[in-house]
C-alpha cells in the first residue's frame, strides 16, 4: 500500500493535500482497500464551511457506507467532477485522480491532530 | 470514516470471532488473498478481486462460492414425507427421487422461521438445507414436530458445499463427472462420480440466477474438489467468488434473504412467497396464512429502483411524496450487471403496484424511487 509522504492523513482514514489556502481531500488507499468497490461518493456540503472533525459526505461501496470527516476546518469548493461517472477512481487512484473534494482552508494545516504518512502508517497497524 | 451500516446483516460481530467456524476450505481462501469476515458464526471469505469484478465473472463466465456454511438435516424415516408437510410450505408430496424443492418453514405466529430446500433422496431419506445462522433453530424447531418416530441427523459440521455458477458452469465440469450435466434440469440432482470421488451430490440449483451447480461433499474431500474444480475451469476463466457478490447477485434475482427480506416477523404472504405455499395439505400455522391470502395483506415486499441518485440499504425508511413513511427497506445495492442503485422492501399494500413512485429516505433526504417488477436482472 501506497502513503505518500508529501499528504496529511487523519486517523479516519482521509488524507489532505494542501496548496497554498486551499486543499483537496480523499480517503486513503487503506480506506479504499477495506471498504471495496466504491459505486457512489455523496457530498452535500459544497458551498458550506464544515469544521474539522465534521462529516462533509458519505461514500458508498457495494457492501458498506461510510461517512467522511474534514481533516481541516474549510469550505466545500467542489466535488471532484469524474466520479459522477467513475466513482472507481477512488479505488483506482485514491491520491489522484480519484480525490473527493477542493476545499477552501479555514482552519490550521498544521493542526496536531493530522498524521504524517508514517504515523498514519503505525495507526492502521503497518 | 468507520463503516457506518453494514448493507447486508453479516448476522456476526465482534463478539463472536472467538468462537468462530472455519470451514473445510478456509486456508485456501486466506491463501488466495481473499478478505474473510464473521458471517453466521463462521469465517468466511466476502471478496477475493473485488465485488464487481466477481459479479461479472459469475453473470458472463464461472465462479465458485464456498457455501459450506449452510447447513444440512438428513431426515429419514417411513413417515419423513408427513414431519416435511407439517413444517414446511411447499408441497413436498410432488417430489421424486433427485428432485429438489424451494419451501419456508412457517412459525405459529404469522412469520418464517427459515427458508430452505428439500432434497428427495429417496421415498423415505430427504435432505434439508437450511441458513447458516438458523441451523440449530430450526433443528429444535422440526424436532419439536417430530411426532412421527424420523431419525433426524444434522451433517452440517461435516459437509462442504461449493457452488459453481455461471453460464459456463457445466462446461467447466463436465470432464470431472459422468453425470450429463447440461442435460440437468433446474432444481433437480444426482448423486455419483465427481473429481474421482464417490458419493457426490451434485444438485442444478443456486442463487445466482446465472445457472450452475451446488456440490456437497464430505469436508474431507472439500480441498481436493476445490482444486480439481479450479483446474477443469481454468479454460472458462473460472474464479474464486466471495459472499458480497452472492449477495448482489442474488439481490439482482429478487430472491429473499432469511434476516434482510425475511424472519421471525414477516409474513409470507406478504413477502410474495405465496408461490411456495400449498394450502392442499394442513401444515404449522396453514389456517391463518390461507386467510390472510384470501384477505389479502396490508403490505408487501416489492422491488424498486432509484430513479434519483443515491444506494438504498437495509432499514432506511420508505416514504411517499408528502414524506409520510409507507414502509422500510430490506436490501439494497449498486447492482452491478445494470448500473444502478436497485433495492426490496415491505410498503403498504397501496403503494405497491408497478411504476408508483415512492421515496427512500437517505441521510435525511427523501431520495426519488420507483417500484419495479422483480426480478431486476433479466
Amino acid at each position: 500500500m501506497n502513503f505518500p509522504a508529501e499528504l496529511k492523513y487523519t486517523k479516519d482514514h482521509e488524507w489532505i493535500r494542501v496548496e497554498g489556502s486551499e486543499a483537496h481531500v480523499g480517503i486513503t488507499d487503506f480506506a479504499q482497500r477495506e471498504l471495496g468497490d466504491i459505486v457512489y461518493v455523496d457530498v452535500t456540503t459544497v458551498n458550506s464551511s464544515v469544521a474539522e472533525g465534521e462529516v462533509f459526505g458519505t461514500v458508498e461501496a457495494v457492501k458498506t457506507v461510510s461517512d467522511l470527516f474534514m481533516p481541516v476546518a474549510g469550505k466545500i469548493l467542489e466535488v471532484n467532477p469524474k466520479l459522477d461517472q467513475s466513482p472507481e477512481l477512488v479505488n483506482t487512484d485514491p491520491y489522484g485522480d480519484g480525490w473527493l473534494v477542493k476545499v477552501s482552508l479555514e482552519g490550521d494545516a498544521n493542526s496536531a491532530s493530522l498524521l504524517s504518512a508514517d504515523e498514519y502508517k503505525v495507526q492502521i497497524g503497518l | 470514516m468507520p463503516p457506518r451500516s453494514p448493507a447486508g446483516r453479516a448476522g456476526g460481530g465482534l463478539g463472536e470471532i472467538n468462537t468462530m467456524k472455519n470451514t473445510a476450505l478456509t486456508e485456501i481462501h486466506i491463501a488466495a488473498g481473499a478478505k474473510m469476515v464473521p458471517f453466521a458464526g463462521y469465517n468466511m471469505p466476502v471478496q477475493y478481486a473485488g465485488i464487481n469484478a466477481e459479479h461479472e465473472t459469475v453473470r458472463k463466465a464461472v465462479g465458485v462460492f464456498d457455501v459450506s456454511h449452510m447447513g444440512e438435516f438428513i431426515l429419514k424415516g417411513d413417515n419423513a414425507l408427513d414431519l416435511i408437510q407439517k413444517v414446511t410450505s411447499n408441497d413436498a408430496s410432488k417430489l421424486y427421487d433427485g428432485k429438489v424443492q424451494y419451501a419456508y418453514m412457517p412459525n405459529e405466529t404469522g412469520g418464517i422461521v427459515d427458508d430452505l430446500l428439500v432434497y428427495r433422496i429417496d421415498e423415505r431419506t430427504y435432505m434439508l438445507v437450511v441458513n447458516a445462522s438458523n441451523i440449530e433453530k430450526d433443528w429444535n424447531w422440526i424436532s419439536r414436530y417430530n411426532t412421527f418416530g424420523v431419525e433426524m441427523k444434522d451433517i452440517s459440521d461435516r459437509t462442504a458445499l461449493l457452488a459453481v455458477q455461471g453460464p459456463l458452469a457445466a462446461q467447466a465440469l463436465q470432464s470431472l463427472t459422468d453425470i450429463d450435466l447440461s442435460a440437468m434440469e433446474y432444481y433437480t440432482f444426482k448423486k455419483g462420480t465427481f473429481a474421482g470421488i464417490n458419493n457426490v451430490l451434485v444438485s442444478a440449483t443456486g442463487y445466482t440466477g446465472a445457472g450452475g451447480f451446488e456440490i456437497y461433499v464430505d469436508n474431507q474431500h472439500a480441498i481436493h474438489i476445490w482444486n480439481e474444480v479450479f483446474k477443469a475451469g481454468e479454460p472458462y476463466g473460472i474464479k474464486p467468488i466471495g459472499l458480497g457478490a452472492r449477495d448482489t447477485l442474488r439481490l439482482e434475482m429478487g430472491f429473499c434473504l432469511y434476516g434482510n427480506d425475511i424472519d421471525e416477523t414477516t409474513s409470507p404472504i406478504e413477502a410474495g412467497l405465496g408461490w411456495v405455499t400449498k394450502f392442499t395439505k394442513d401444515f404449522v400455522n396453514s389456517e391463518a396464512l390461507k386467510q390472510q391470502k384470501q384477505q389479502g395483506v396490508a403490505r408487501k415486499l416489492v422491488g424498486f429502483e432509484m430513479v434519483e441518485r443515491g444506494i438504498p440499504r437495509h432499514d432506511y425508511a420508505i416514504v411517499d411524496a408528502s414524506g409520510n413513511p409507507i414502509g422500510k427497506v430490506t436490501s439494497g445495492t449498486q447492482s452491478p450487471s445494470l448500473q444502478k442503485a436497485i433495492g426490496m422492501g415491505y410498503v403498504n399494500t397501496d403503494m405497491a403496484a408497478e411504476g408508483t413512485e415512492i421515496f427512500i429516505r437517505i441521510r435525511d433526504n427523501n431520495i426519488k424511487a420507483k417500484v419495479v417488477k422483480l426480478p431486476f436482472y433479466k
